[in-house]
């Protein structure tokens, strides 16, 4: 390979110029892809990933882990539906869908945080209680709702463009700046630099980490109430592997599961190029079996471009 | 009699640096060589080309007679060239005899021989003289008899160069002399030992000749060492006259800053007391395992502790948590500057503000023009050497990794109480004095400073009083006129074996 190819390649941008030439190539020859239609609907099947993946972001950037997300987008989405539908209030069942989401999240984070349990263990164990708790509380079923301003959650429009896509852009703009702008998005790549020094450097590792896990949950909520509204009803298997989906966008992203580096715009491009990969393959009718290899793939491929890239930064020292 | 190794003008280069300009010298059979330099004058460089690790841009390589055409760790050791390095490279959870076979296991009919595998071991251990039992597994030895072992590992693959990098960074005083009787016998053998080592004491007490590196040249060459004084070795490693490294100079000392009252933890169960005055050092010496750092863990809050107060300027200080100390006044630069003090994979900027930016943060919103006036005042002030305030920390020399901890606390305002713990430790002759002078700076400017230090000299050299522990204790305390190196080294010294529990 040339040099200055090389550097483009495994520069801090990489990932973003693969995506834009990636985008470019598909965008010629598949066609109907670069369609408003399409666009849209492409943006709409990565929100839920999208949302997630923002939290998600700070949880490996401080060397935790969480698997419990599906599982709690889920439980949120049914909370929203039987909340709404129990006080006749749309307002109320989202107040205690956001609650019971930063619940679980407050859950692990404490358990984590002050008890010293591995993330993984811990975040796996809450994953099956609160599918559990989902399925208890509908009886397994979905739950249908009876106010059909539910849906306008999901089907309505500003500007054009959806509700839940704004809320993902919201949500990306708020994460970026809290990651890089501030105090606690700092210490938190500091904490997954080095989590020992950070906290003899005066950062409380532990609320910190509680504060994480709880916004964790407060985001899968966020996204099951979306969720809950465009599939019209509180499903309890709904984001069945979730979790996976959205820490392979955070690593394609560039996202360390050692801990301490991250960046928004490397997650964005991470949800996109899951969510292209998808929509590509959908539009040229191949069969939905092969798409998990297709997305198995990018992964593998993303990380050992990654293992490049920290390996010529290495190279210095 | 001939030469056995010989280095021909080797030169390497790397993106921006000149690592090694025109190296040629040569040493002879059966002889300790001692390669000598400050951290970065190529030292590593040369044992990385030697073990075949690296290539040389230019330059030759003889072995023997036999001119070395290496292009692999693999061709190194063909020649017999082995390169013990400070990170041992055994496993763990195999035992002393496995370790020693490990890729040849002597086999029959498929099945490996252990009684081969154990008895031909203890018969090499016995032969070099090391008292290793082959069937202990190698994660139950202390890191002195895993040295051995990657020894003995070296010299039953016929190693005829074995190189040491810094082999004594990590043992006590008795696992040295054990290491250096045997680096006599295998010298006896007619083995070639290549000795990397800052300490000039075990250079001078092992080495036959030494080669001496400045940044990336030959700076000297002494076939013998008859006549070659300590002071001349340190002319040549840093190209200057350091007459007195420790630069003390006599300042005014005023009230008491810290008071430390009945300190006691899991590790330290008997109380510690002790005070120290504005713009005091005091130096903490003792053994390792004399309970220094964990005493200075305690003190920070970074343990937790069992009874006592910790008061600064009569203000007693909220326990077991370094937020509290911090607030108060007291900071802590750690012993183990990789796992406790630097945040890896981070810029210098933001290891250095990432304790003092909550001043200047508004509502949690960072200022970055702040942080970055910051980064620049303390890489002018304390002179930290790198390209740029956005350069990963990982990639600074250990003094210049010190420094960004300093300037970590320096830009706190308040600081009061200074707790630096073996402040040198890995860092070269020039950058030490360069920290000295920071620590004077500071104790003029009325901080309290306490030193741990496991080199008596430094303590000796830089303190205005010594508390001597020993088993968990202060065992006695030193004005620096009453400083006496055989009494200070006698009270480190316990008179009897007392486990620290």
């Amino acid at each position: 390979m040339n040099t200055s190819l090389k550097k483009i390649l495994l520069g801090e941008q990489g990932l973003v110029v693969i995506f834009v030439l990636a985008f470019a190539i598909v965008a010629v020859f598949v066609p109907n892809f670069l369609t408003e239609r399409n666009m849209l609907g492409l943006l709409q099947s990565v929100v839920t990933i999208g949302i997630v993946a923002c939290t998600m972001m700070l949880c490996l950037a401080s060397r935790d882990f969480d698997l419990s997300v599906g599982s709690t987008v889920a439980f949120s989405g049914m909370i929203a539906v039987m909340a709404s539908n129990a006080t006749g209030s749309i307002l109320l069942g989202l107040i205690a869908a956001l609650i019971c989401g930063s619940l679980v999240g407050l859950i692990n984070g404490v358990v984590i945080a002050r008890f010293r349990i591995n993330a993984l263990i811990t975040t796996l164990a809450t994953m099956q209680i609160v599918r559990g708790f989902a399925l208890i509380s509908s009886d397994g079923r979905a739950v249908g709702i009876n106010d059909p301003n539910f849906y306008q959650l999901a089907l309505s429009k500003f500007l054009g463009v959806p509700t839940p896509i704004w809320v993902m852009l919201v949500l990306f703009i708020a994460f970026g700046f809290i990651l890089n702008r501030t105090v606690f998005g700092k210490n938190i790549l500091a904490m997954g630099g080095n989590p020992e020094a950070s906290r003899l450097a005066g950062v409380n590792v532990v609320s910190m980490r509680i504060w994480i896990f709880a916004l964790q949950g407060l985001v899968c909520a966020i996204a099951g109430i979306l969720l809950a509204s465009r599939i019209t009803s509180g499903q309890p298997n709904a984001a069945t592997g979730l979790e996976l989906s959205v820490i392979s966008a955070c690593v394609l992203g560039g996202v360390s599961l050692a801990g301490g580096r991250a960046a928004m715009t490397g997650v964005i491009v991470g949800v996109l190029i899951m969510g292209i990969a998808e929509n590509v393959m959908n539009l040229l009718n191949i069969q939905a079996f092969y798409q998990y290899v297709v997305r198995g793939l990018i992964l593998l491929l993303a990380v050992l471009l990654d293992n490049l890239r920290s390996g010529a930064a290495g190279r210095k020292g | 009699m001939a030469s056995f190794l010989e280095f021909k003008n080797i030169s390497k280069g790397y993106p921006g640096v000149q690592a090694l300009s025109d190296i040629s010298f040569a040493v002879e059979k059966g002889a300790v060589h001692g390669l000598m330099g400050e951290n970065g004058a190529g030292k590593s460089t040369l044992i990385r080309i030697l073990s075949g690790d690296q290539s040389a841009d230019s330059g030759e390589i003889w072995i023997d007679g036999s001119l070395q055409g290496y292009t692999s760790a693999r061709d190194a050791f063909n020649a017999g060239v082995i390169v013990i390095h400070q990170e041992l490279q055994l496993v763990a959870e195999l035992t002393v005899a496995e370790n020693l076979w490990l890729g040849r296991f002597p086999a029959r009919a498929g099945m490996i021989d252990f009684k081969k595998l154990v008895f031909e071991v203890s018969e090499k251990l016995q032969a070099i003289g090391i008292e290793v039992d082959p069937n202990i597994k190698v994660a139950n030895l202390s890191i002195g008899q895993r040295q051995m072992v990657e020894i003995a590992k070296a010299v039953m693959l016929d190693a005829r160069i074995i190189a040491l990098d810094e082999p004594t960074s990590s043992l006590s005083s008795r696992e040295s002399e054990i290491l250096f009787s045997l680096i006599d016998r295998l010298k006896a053998q007619g083995k070639i030992i290549l000795y990397i080592s800052h300490r000039l004491d075990e250079v001078f007490r092992l080495c036959d000749s030494l080669t001496v590196l400045r940044d990336g040249k030959l700076a000297a060459h002494h076939s013998s060492l008859e006549g070659v004084t300590r002071d001349r070795v340190i002319t040549e490693m840093v190209g200057r006259e350091i007459s007195n490294i420790w630069g003390w100079r006599s300042r005014q000392i005023g009230q008491t800053r810290l008071k430390v009252d009945q300190l006691s933890g899991r590790i330290l169960p008997q109380p510690i007391s002790f005070d120290v005055k504005s713009g005091e050092i005091l130096g903490f010496f003792g053994l390792i395992g004399a309970g220094r750092s964990e005493m200075t863990r305690l003190l920070y809050g970074a343990d937790n502790r069992r009874s006592g107060t910790v008061s600064v300027d009569g203000v007693i200080v909220p326990p077991n948590d370094p937020r509290h100390s911090i607030e108060a006044g007291i900071v802590l630069c750690p012993e183990d500057r990789k796992f406790d003090g630097i945040i890896q994979g981070r810029s210098i900027e933001e290891n250095i503000a990432v304790s003092s930016r909550r001043h200047f943060s508004p509502f949690g919103i960072l200022r970055l023009s702040q942080e970055a006036k910051l980064a620049d005042t303390f890489i002018q002030k304390l002179r930290i050497r790198t390209p740029s305030r956005k350069q990963d920390i990982i990639n600074l020399s250990g003094g210049n990794q010190q420094k960004v901890i300093l300037g970590r606390w320096l830009s706190e305002q308040g600081v009061k109480v200074l707790v630096i713990d073996e402040p040198t430790r890995g860092i070269d002759v020039g950058a030490k004095a360069e920290i000295y002078n920071i620590l004077y700076e500071l104790a003029e400017s009325g901080i309290a400073i306490i030193v741990i230090s496991s080199e008596l000299p430094e303590v000796m050299g830089i303190s205005d009083r010594i508390a001597v522990m020993c088993n968990g204790r202060i065992a006695a305390q030193y004005e620096r006129e009453m400083f006496d190196d055989r009494k200070i080294l006698a009270a480190a010294l316990p008179d009897k074996t007392v486990a620290v529990a």
